[in-house]
């Protein structure tokens, strides 16, 4: 009960620029609707089973190899959320772990809440297109076979015949500037950027809460780009929340209000966008070489180097978000601990290593492929 | 002197021309950078330049000769979507043999790590792969190079650490770039000319 008045209480909050507030920077427009965060990740870690690199074929053992650790990241309503950091680091895997699309070897532990609710893996698959929404990373997602309007428009409900779906996305392509005759082609006719803007019109096809865009702009000339950001932002502005990752900082902090710097598997630092005005208000060493390596700011390659080329950082920042709005006992494990139970509900999907970008994205209507790339 | 002479190309089945009597001529220690709105051709033209497609008038020269019909091409591509350049069943040890002898330094200098090297192309984010690409391209003895919007997959300290290793690069070898990006503040850093598209056909 006091619970609920406290939500109610936090509802009316207003947050000011950059304000600290369970342990995490807020923007203006962030507020948490009926209050909890339109979209919670919380202590995520994601694993894979790999055999040992380098050891003999037969006398290889398996191991796990952690990609992402600890990862705490919440979406507001009304809110873009950049995800920025380093090549490598599990960007796509935590757009792919949000999705409810895990590899077979995976090992996901960690609690994941979408309006308010606890999710676990199958309900994650079940909001998937149908409140959450994929721009995916990697154009392989589109069907090779099936011409882009089609699977654009995807299925007809009940509830809606598929002329309106046509109309729908007639009107996205003009939108995006993609003539008529693009809908009767197939992936392999468009360019790169073409290949984008369908699958931006994907996502935006099924009126999602929250659209997860993995780097949405590559290939789109600078127009396009900003027109796509300008559209999530009036997506976000309608009480919805866009998790945008991306390696474009410059077009991000466009449109973004907070913005999570991401590292080795984890969220460094969480930050307004404000705060990329100048890099001393950047508190993590990342950060700020990622700040200082932007081609406007002196294209710095990063100083202090390891012999990977990575970054060296001095431990991680005590600076992710560990606070909870829902209560404790609701709290949902995605998945069990380790062992038989940890392995993915879908496990049994087809899949793995090799012909993986073929045709099994029938539900690329949802933007909800699964393929390609992984990080 | 790369020479594109002559050049028209259009996709067969449609009729549209993308490049119609298209010149353009690069120098081996230029960095030219194509500009274009998406789906104008750019794309095209580096498979063009670098013997992917064929031009259905017109030719390629480098230094006065056609593309080589056998053996590595003198003119490297690097691709925009490094997932669709690799062998998807392939280990990336054997992709990275793909173009002969890698030199060690090569790998360090793209920040490749030796572990990568036994896994698949899917074991590994876009960005990885790309250095892979990139290696690759490096390690065919280019006379030059062409990428196309190679960078777009790398974080900025990624990408800063790549370009200024590859401008190091393709000036000690003598090694001509022509590269496409969307970044102006990119192009404003790296290219030593720009060439408009769309103004010159």
């Amino acid at each position: 009960m006091a619970e609920q008045e406290h939500g109610r209480a936090h509802e009316a909050t207003r947050h000011q620029n950059a304000q600290v507030h369970h342990h995490h920077r807020h923007a203006p427009v962030s507020r948490h609707e009926h209050g909890h965060h339109l979209l919670q990740v919380e202590d995520l870690s994601v694993s894979f089973r790999m055999y040992e690199e380098g050891a003999p074929f037969f006398k290889a053992r398996q191991r796990e190899v952690e990609m992402i650790e600890a990862l705490s990241i919440s979406v507001h309503a009304g809110e873009i959320v950049a995800v920025v950091g380093a090549s490598g680091s599990g960007k796509t895997l935590l757009a792919d772990t949000i999705l409810g699309l895990f590899e077979p070897n995976a090992t996901v532990r960690g609690r994941v809440w979408f309006d308010g609710e606890p999710m676990d893996a199958a309900a994650l698959q079940r909001v998937r297109g149908h409140g959450i929404s994929l721009v995916p990373q990697s154009v392989n997602h589109l069907d090779p076979l099936m011409k882009v309007g089609r699977q654009v428009e995807g299925f007809a409900h009940p509830d809606e015949p598929r002329r309106a779906r046509r109309r729908r996305r007639e009107r996205l392509f003009a939108r995006y500037g993609l003539a008529e005759h693009v809908a009767r082609r197939y992936p392999h006719e468009l360019s790169g950027g073409m290949a984008r803007r369908v699958l931006l019109c994907c996502a935006l096809m099924d009126d999602p809460r929250v659209i997860v865009a993995d780097e949405p702009t590559p290939g789109l000339d600078l127009d396009l780009a900003v027109r796509a950001l300008d559209d999530f932002r009036s997506f976000a502005d309608e009480g919805n929340g866009v998790l945008l990752i991306t390696h474009d900082i410059e077009l991000a902090l466009r449109v973004a209000d907070r913005v999570a710097v991401f590292k080795d598997g984890t969220v460094v630092e969480e930050t307004a966008v404000a705060s990329f005005a100048s890099p001393d208000l950047l508190e993590h060493p990342f950060s700020r070489a990622l700040w200082h390596a932007l081609p406007e700011h002196g294209f710095l390659p990063g100083s202090p180097l390891d012999a990977d080329g990575a970054v060296q950082l001095p431990g991680r920042s005590s600076l992710h978000c560990g606070a909870r709005l829902v209560d404790d006992v609701s709290r949902v494990e995605l998945q069990g601990g380790n062992g038989a139970g940890a392995t993915c509900p879908n496990a049994s999907e087809p899949s793995q290593g090799v012909g993986r970008r073929e045709v099994r994205d029938r539900n690329a209507d949802e933007g909800a492929g699964k393929g390609g790339s992984r990080a | 002197m790369l020479e594109a002479r002559d050049v028209s190309f259009g996709y067969p089945g449609t009729k549209r021309l993308l490049y119609e009597g298209f010149d353009l001529l690069i120098g081996a220690e230029e960095r030219v950078a194509l500009g274009a709105p998406s789906g104008f051709g750019k794309t095209t033209l580096c498979r063009i330049l670098a013997g992917y497609e064929r031009p259905l008038a017109g030719e390629v020269l480098v230094d006065g000769a056609p593309l080589p019909k056998r053996g590595a091409c003198p003119v490297q591509l690097i691709l925009q979507h490094p997932e669709a350049a690799v062998d998807p069943r392939m280990r990336m040890e054997k992709t990275l043999a793909e173009a002969g002898e890698v030199s060690e330094r090569l790998l360090d200098e793209l920040g490749i790590r030796r572990a990568w090297l036994r896994r698949f192309p899917h074991e590994l984010s876009g960005g990885e792969l790309q250095r892979f690409c990139i290696a690759r391209a490096l390690a065919a003895n280019p006379r030059y190079l062409v990428a196309d919007e190679m960078s777009t997959m790398l974080d900025a300290v990624t990408q800063a650490q790549i370009w200024r290793f590859l401008v190091a690069e393709t000036e000690r070898c003598g090694i001509g770039l022509v590269f496409v990006s969307h970044s102006p503040a990119l192009t404003e850093r790296i290219a030593t000319r720009v060439v408009d598209l769309a103004g010159v056909s």
